[in-house]
């Protein structure tokens, strides 16, 4: 009991303080989970980052899950999991509820008009930082000309123009790109 | 109106389904949301959506986790909240404990590798397109405060790292700037036909 507790208190102080997205709260798992309560090794937690960004879903809820499993199983996993989500949650209820109440006001107003275009330059510095890891030939080595895919920019610019000009769906996409990743894994290897 | 009961379970499978093939970190949940909400089932606008965005990454934690709760709480209470939150945890909480057993194997699998590869290439035009697509929506408005705001927002991100906390805050404040119309500026008649 007291370590589903543990997991749960740990979990909600990295889902506190981890502004910004996953790869903000990777330094907090690291410290709470090497460092603190000596849960994984460094090389585990190495582990960890490569396989919460191999598979979908929230970083912190990925790390969370595969921490808790491994300290106390499938329970385990749904406490350290709840933690990480149960400050954000209630924090987001409460500007939820206040926005929904106050949004006509001129000041909320206001505060959104600046919001708006600048939650929109964040994905796009995502969107920056996705292209050029996707643009990498060997993921280990930085971008450079010896390191550029051509066939993954090739890939970048048909499903571009699939989702411009055709409106199909986010789901095809990766879907589809995934598929061509599979099959030409065993077809050529 | 739809029933209570069928908008519950489409919230919860469309959260689910979001969730489970957000691939590549927490903002490719948005042009996932954006298609589902806005262009499919049109329960909420583009402008609405931005709003949403802008609340969820002004507070800690997962932006996909936190896009959901004000999405489910717009539409549906703090019920309708919890059942978006669960439809966006479940499938990260039963892929990861099922792969924390052999993780191994599925870390140094070559074809899990070439998968995810490709998929990454997808992925991108998939952010991009959702940036233009709002940019547009921004631009379009021919505010010109608002245009500087994401430009200043994106340099400062981009070039010089500044974290994402004073940005925000920043632009916040901007907000307040008085506004400033391409149009009745009459700099830029052809900026945008």
């Amino acid at each position: 009991m007291m370590l589903y507790l543990e997991l749960f208190l740990s979990f909600a102080q990295i889902g506190l303080f981890s502004f910004g997205g996953g790869m903000a709260a990777l330094p907090l798992i690291e410290n709470q989970a090497v460092q603190v309560k000596g849960w994984l090794a460094l090389s585990e937690f190495v582990d960890l980052i490569t396989i919460a960004e191999m598979t979908p879903g929230p970083i912190s809820v990925n790390s969370a899950t595969f921490v808790g499993t491994k300290v106390a199983g499938p329970l385990g996993a749904i406490s350290a999991t709840l933690g990480v989500i149960f400050p954000s949650v209630v924090l987001v209820l409460v500007l939820a509820s206040l926005y929904h109440k106050y949004r006509d006001l001129p000041v909320l107003a206001k505060v959104l008009r600046g919001l708006r275009p600048a939650s929109a330059a964040l994905i796009g510095a995502a969107g920056f930082a996705i292209v050029k890891v996707a643009l990498k030939k060997t993921p280990q080595e930085a971008l450079s000309l010896q390191n550029f895919s051509g066939f993954s920019l090739l890939l970048l610019i048909a499903s571009f123009f699939l989702l411009v000009r055709y409106k199909k769906s986010p789901l095809f996409i990766i879907g589809l790109t995934g598929l061509i990743g599979g099959l030409s894994y065993v077809l050529f290897s | 109106m739809k029933e209570p009961q069928n908008l519950y379970r489409t919230l919860f499978t469309s959260t689910f389904m979001l969730s489970a093939f957000t691939f590549g970190g927490g903002y490719v949940i948005v042009p996932l949301m954006r298609k589902k909400f806005v262009e499919e089932l049109k329960w909420i606008d583009d402008v609405e959506m931005l709003n949403m965005i802008s609340i969820a990454q002004s507070s800690p934690g997962a932006l996909a986790v936190n896009t959901s709760v004000i999405l489910g709480y717009k539409l549906k209470g703090i019920k309708g909240a919890l059942v978006t939150v669960l439809g966006t945890i479940l499938p990260p909480l039963l892929l990861l404990s099922l792969i924390s057993l052999f993780y191994a194997s599925f870390r140094d699998n070559a074809l899990v590798a070439a998968v995810l590869s490709t998929m990454q290439a997808g992925v991108a035009a998939i952010i991009l397109h959702v940036v233009y697509t709002m940019t547009r929506s921004i631009l379009t408005s021919k505010n010109l405060t608002s245009a500087l705001i994401l430009f200043t927002s994106l340099v400062l991100v981009i070039l010089f790292q500044v974290p994402i906390l004073p940005v925000l805050i920043l632009s916040a404040l901007a907000g307040f700037l008085p506004d400033l119309s391409m149009k009745k500026e009459g700099e830029s008649h052809d900026a945008v036909s």
